[in-house]
C-alpha cells in the first residue's frame, strides 16, 4: 500500500500551521507519504460556482497524477480540497461521457481509483493504534468539535460521518483525553469562500460558532479544515468587531491537539502562528 | 389531470436544469427545510425553496427572476439544503447551473460583483501558476472590485507568521493548466 499526500494550496501558505502538525505527527509515528509531484490547486469554490467542467478537471488532473505515480491512496487533510476530490472522483464513476471529456482535456489516463481519505480517516487508520502507548500529556480540556460542511456534506456522496451531529472528531478527542461538550453548531457553515468578498457575513456565520463554543464552556474550538480555521481564528478581529464582543477561545487543528498530547511543543505543531493567542500547551 | 408524467415546458429554465444536471424542481413540496438551515437565507432576497417554488411555475418572468437573483451567489454551497431535503433534491448542483446560466446571459445581480470578482481572481491566480497565490489572489481582488482598503492589516500579521507568500508557487504542467483552461472555456 502506497499512500500519498494532496496538501492543497492553503496548507502552503494561510494553513501553514496545520501542514507542520500533519507533518509532525507523521514524523512521531512514523507514516511515511509521498506528495503528489506537481499537483495543482482543486479549484475550490470558485471554479464549480463558475465552470462546471474546469471544477471537475482540476481534481481530476490530481488525481490522475496519484495514479501515474501508484498511489494506492491519498491523504486530503483539507476539507475542501477533500470534498472536492471524492466529489469528482464521484461523478466521473456515474457518468463515463463525462469522464472520457475530462480524459481529453487532460490528455491524460485517469480510471478513478486512487482511495481518498480525509484527516479524521488518517488518523482513525495509522494513529489511533498506536496512540494510547504514545500519549503523555493527555488533553484535558473541554472541546467543542467543529466538523463544518465539507467534511461530512455531501454525506450521500462522501459516505463518511452522519450529516447531523457527526461523531468521528468527538471520538479521536476523546482518546487523548479531552472533553467534547454538547455543540449543535458542529456544522453550520462559517462562510467559507466568501471571506474575502463578504467578510461581513462570515463574520456573523462565525461569531455564532464562536459564541455557541464559548456559552457552552469549551476551553477550544477543534477543527479539521484550514478554511474553518482562518475564519475563526484569522477572522476574529473582524468577528468581534461585527459583534461587539471579545471573544478569546482558540481554534486548533485536531492533528496539533494530539500532537500536544504526545508531547510535541506548540512550536512544532505550528500554534504560535495563529492569531488568537492559544495558552494550552 | 393525470400526474403520471408531468410535462416540462421545453423554454423553461426548469427544463434546462432537468436536463443538464438532472434536478427536478418540481419534486419539492414546499416544506421549507433548505431555507430553515441556509446559514445565508436571511440575505438572500429569494430563499432556496422560493427558487423552487418560481422554476415550478415554469413562467419566463419567474425565471428571469431566478437568473438575477442575488441569492444564486450568495449560496456558499454548504450543501446543508440537500442533505435535509427529504425529496433529495440536490440545490447545490442547481445553484451551480444557475450561476453559470446567469452569467452566460449576462443577468447577474449587480450586488454579487464582489462575490463574482473574487472568484475570478481566484481563477486568474491558478490559471497561470497552477496553485493558488494568495498574494497574487488579493492585489487581482483588489484591483476588480476597487475596494482598497478592506483587509489592509491583515497581510502584514500574515507574513510575520509566515502565513503568505510573497512570490508564487509555479507548478511545472503550466502549459497544461492553461490547456485545461482554454479547452474548459465556452
Amino acid at each position: 500500500m502506497k499512500t500519498g499526500i494532496y496538501p492543497g494550496c492553503s496548507l502552503t501558505g494561510s494553513a501553514r500551521d496545520y501542514n507542520e502538525s500533519v507533518f509532525a505527527l507523521a514524523e512521531a509515528f512514523d507514516l511515511e507519504f509521498a506528495q503528489i509531484p506537481d499537483w495543482n490547486c482543486c479549484g475550490a469554490t470558485a471554479a464549480h460556482n463558475l465552470n462546471k467542467e474546469l471544477s471537475l478537471a482540476l481534481p481530476a488532473r490530481i488525481l490522475a497524477l496519484a495514479e501515474q505515480n501508484g498511489l494506492d491512496e491519498i491523504i486530503v487533510p483539507c476539507a475542501a480540497c477533500y470534498s472536492r476530490l471524492v466529489v469528482t472522483q464521484n461523478e466521473l464513476k456515474k457518468n463515463p461521457e463525462l469522464k472520457n471529456r475530462v480524459i481529453e482535456i487532460l490528455e491524460m489516463d485517469y480510471r478513478g481509483t486512487s482511495g481518498i481519505l480525509n484527516v479524521i480517516e488518517w488518523i482513525d487508520k495509522y494513529i489511533i493504534p498506536k496512540l494510547d502507548e504514545k500519549i503523555v500529556k493527555p488533553f484535558n480540556y473541554k472541546v467543542a468539535c467543529y466538523y463544518g460542511c465539507l467534511l461530512v456534506r455531501p454525506d450521500k456522496v462522501l459516505n463518511y460521518d452522519r450529516a447531523e451531529d457527526p461523531q468521528t472528531m468527538d471520538i479521536v478527542m476523546s482518546k487523548i483525553g479531552a472533553d467534547p461538550v454538547y455543540y449543535p453548531y458542529k456544522t453550520e457553515c462559517c462562510g467559507a469562500g466568501l471571506s474575502i468578498s463578504r467578510t461581513d457575513i462570515v463574520s456573523k456565520l462565525s461569531g455564532k460558532i464562536i459564541e455557541d463554543a464559548e456559552h457552552r464552556g469549551a476551553d477550544a474550538i477543534i477543527v479539521a479544515c484550514p478554511m474553518c480555521h482562518s475564519n475563526l481564528d484569522m477572522r476574529r478581529s473582524d468577528i468581534n468587531k461585527y459583534w461587539g464582543t471579545e471573544y478569546k477561545i482558540p481554534v486548533l487543528f485536531i492533528t496539533q491537539a494530539i500532537g500536544l498530547a504526545i508531547g510535541l511543543s506548540s512550536e512544532k505543531v505550528g500554534l504560535k502562528r495563529h492569531f488568537v493567542e492559544v495558552k494550552i500547551s | 389531470m393525470s400526474h403520471s408524467e408531468h410535462h416540462i415546458e421545453i423554454n423553461s429554465l426548469a427544463y434546462s436544469i432537468e436536463k443538464s444536471v438532472e434536478v427536478t424542481a418540481q419534486k419539492c413540496y414546499q416544506c421549507g427545510k433548505c431555507s430553515a438551515g441556509c446559514p445565508v437565507a436571511d440575505e438572500m432576497d429569494l430563499p432556496p425553496s422560493m427558487v423552487l417554488r418560481l422554476l415550478q411555475t415554469e413562467d419566463l418572468a419567474n425565471d428571469e427572476k431566478v437568473l438575477r437573483s442575488h441569492s444564486i451567489w450568495l449560496c456558499v454551497t454548504c450543501e446543508m439544503c440537500l442533505s435535509r431535503c427529504p425529496m433529495e433534491i440536490d440545490i447545490p448542483s442547481m445553484m451551480d447551473f444557475l450561476r453559470q446560466k446567469s452569467r452566460s446571459e449576462k443577468k447577474v445581480n449587480p450586488k454579487a460583483k464582489n462575490i463574482i470578482a473574487f472568484h475570478k481572481s481566484f481563477l486568474n491566480s491558478i490559471r497561470f501558476t497552477g496553485r493558488l497565490y494568495e498574494l497574487g489572489l488579493i492585489l487581482d481582488y483588489k484591483r476588480q472590485s476597487l475596494n482598497m482598503t478592506q483587509d489592509i492589516s491583515l497581510a502584514p500579521k500574515m507574513i510575520s507568521r509566515g502565513k503568505l507568500h510573497l512570490f508564487p508557487d509555479m507548478i511545472k504542467g503550466k502549459a497544461q493548466m492553461a490547456r485545461i483552461f482554454k479547452k474548459t472555456s465556452k
